[in-house]
């Protein structure tokens, strides 16, 4: 796919919570196509200690209002300032970047999307596509008190919401691997991301009850095209770019124990 | 329009702008972003003899104004190279120049060879000066012997333009670069990174999976000046500047200080785009002060 440098104005900036904040953009031109679990690489100008872009999963893609949502956790200095845009602001991007999420074949299967803090938020995208092609995701969605909740109304638009939480404040209590809803029913496909070791738990649980499993990585990168070898994360194959070959990989390719 | 052909040696530059190793890929990554026709060189990817897998990660770190990185050469060998990579590259009308990197003599020989035979490869850049891998890389670019040893073997198989990249690592890097001139080098390339480190204090462990690795980005730009300056005056041969460059205007300073050319690094993943922007930069401050030709700011740094 061909990749830009654009310059993105902000329809709105919406604190989400007290650590995220949700970046609702636009162009006067028609925005490139973008597949789920892609991601784009924001300029941060203002901060003189941050040099290097910030790599942010695109949330949403909406064709027809023309915009792309960034769901931003506020992590550091790069993140901190995005969470300082207004409307009106122009954010430069270059997008898409990575592989994105392989779509099922057969749309009898069922999908399982779980996501842990801002790792869900690739998977409303996904959600969305796997909604438009007739196959109904179910979200797992985990994290540690109801505060990192998220968009729970965005994502209940495309299918149910089963919730952990460590507190047991919302949802059931303790991990996403640990929801009845495992026991309960069955899926013919996973996807997940979040923090690593929750996705080594999911791959660990989808290989043991022999579902395919797909996982996004986060591996801090620089250049974002697979040109300074930094994101690397070791697979069968050897060492290759999160970035470039990921963020998205099948487990069977990757080299975690599990 | 100002005449913007330069030259390292017999090498011929449409203009002074290439590309660093390690931080451009092959070129073919950033296609979308940069006409890369346009460019004076495309310097790709590290090269070795054997394939290398490259160091664990994590191996960036952000630092203030600069990055660190231990990617440790990571790549498929000189054989893919030649075999897979080449044909993908040799049609760009850019200068492609392979990074030719090593951690025995005899590599880096056998290496230069085979890229040698390459028609469309009209140059070499001798890495003796990388910080991340153990053995050899840097340790042939700290001393004048090391130096002058590698790239006198290599000379005796490699007849195109050999551009030798030097470490900022060291005491005096005048004396590398001399080194590097008596043993044949057509031109002499400078700087690699820096050796530095980061540390992550909360969990009080290195943020690198090497503990050191090297930096570059804007932090660097004046070490950079300073020792292109200084080995501009201490060699005959052309020398090629980088360090820090983000812009048209790092590009003229590393000029007047005596560079023929200049790379643009880690610039390349802040704005994808701007190698093109650094060339017409060039361009409008040689108009602007009435330049004919690039040629007429190299070293003309009034003291």
């Amino acid at each position: 796919m061909k990749k830009y440098i654009l310059d993105l104005t902000v329809r709105e900036a919406l604190a989400v919570g007290k650590q995220f904040v949700l970046l609702r953009l636009t162009s006067e031109n028609p925005l490139p196509e973008m597949l789920p679990g892609q991601f784009v690489e924001v300029r941060v100008d203002e901060t003189p200690s941050v040099l290097l872009r910030r790599p942010i999963s695109i949330h949403y893609y909406d064709k027809d209002a023309n915009e792309l949502g960034l769901l931003v956790q506020l992590i550091g200095n790069g993140t901190r300032w995005m969470a300082t845009l207004r409307s009106g602001d122009v954010l430069n991007v270059v997008l898409p970047l990575g592989n994105g999420f392989t779509l099922p074949a057969d749309k009898t299967v069922r999908p399982l999307l779980v996501g842990g803090g801002v790792g869900v938020a690739p998977l409303l995208y996904l959600g969305m596509r796997l909604k438009e092609m007739g196959v109904t995701p179910t979200f797992l969605l985990g994290s540690r008190t109801e505060n990192e909740l998220m968009q729970i109304v965005e994502f209940e638009k495309y299918g149910p919401v089963y919730i952990t939480t460590e507190n047991g404040a919302v949802g059931e209590q303790g991990y996403v691997t640990q929801h009845s809803v495992l026991a309960r029913e069955q899926f013919g496909q996973v996807y997940t991301c979040g923090p690593k070791p929750m996705m080594v738990a999911v791959a660990r649980w989808a290989k043991g009850v022999g579902v395919p499993c797909e996982v996004s990585l986060e591996n801090k990168m620089a250049c974002g095209v697979g040109a300074c070898l930094c994101c690397v994360e070791d697979t069968k194959e050897g060492n290759v770019c999160v970035c470039k070959e990921g963020p998205v990989f099948s487990i069977d390719k990757l080299s975690w124990q599990i | 329009m100002a005449d913007l052909r330069t030259s390292i040696g017999k090498l011929e530059l449409a203009n002074p702008v290439m590309t660093a190793s390690g931080t451009f890929g092959y070129g073919t990554e950033f296609a979308d972003f940069v006409d890369l026709d346009r460019l004076g060189g495309v310097i790709v990817k590290g090269t070795t003899l054997y394939h290398r897998e490259g160091n664990p990660y994590p191996r960036m770190a952000e630092t203030p104004a600069g990055m660190l990185n231990a990617v440790g050469l990571q790549n498929k060998g000189v054989d893919y190279f030649c075999e897979h990579i080449y044909p993908t590259i040799k049609d760009y009308r850019t200068n492609m120049i392979v990074n030719v990197s090593g951690s025995a003599i005899e590599d880096y020989v056998a290496t230069a060879e085979r890229i040698n035979a390459l028609e469309a490869i009209p140059a070499i850049e001798l890495n003796i000066s990388c910080p991340n891998v153990k053995q050899g890389g840097m340790a042939f670019g700290v001393t004048a012997k090391g130096a002058e040893e590698v790239v006198r073997a290599v000379r005796q198989v490699y007849d195109k333009t050999l551009i030798v990249k030097l470490s900022p690592n060291v005491t005096d890097i005048t004396e590398i670069a001399r080194a590097a001139e008596a043993a044949g080098a057509d031109s002499v390339s400078l700087i690699n990174t820096l050796l530095g480190m980061a540390i992550d204090a909360e969990r009080r462990r290195p943020l690198l999976s090497t503990v050191t690795g090297g930096m570059s980005g804007p932090a660097v730009k004046p070490i950079a000046l300073r020792m292109v300056w200084q080995v501009a005056k201490a060699v005959k041969i052309p020398v090629v500047g980088l360090g820090g460059i983000t812009n048209g205007t790092d590009a003229i300073e590393f000029m007047l200080a005596g560079a023929s050319a200049i790379e643009v690094g880690t610039a390349n993943f802040i704005d994808p785009a701007v190698t093109g922007k650094i060339i017409d930069e060039i361009n409008a401050y040689l108009d602007r002060h009435g330049f004919a030709s690039v040629r007429d700011i190299i070293g003309a740094l009034e003291v």
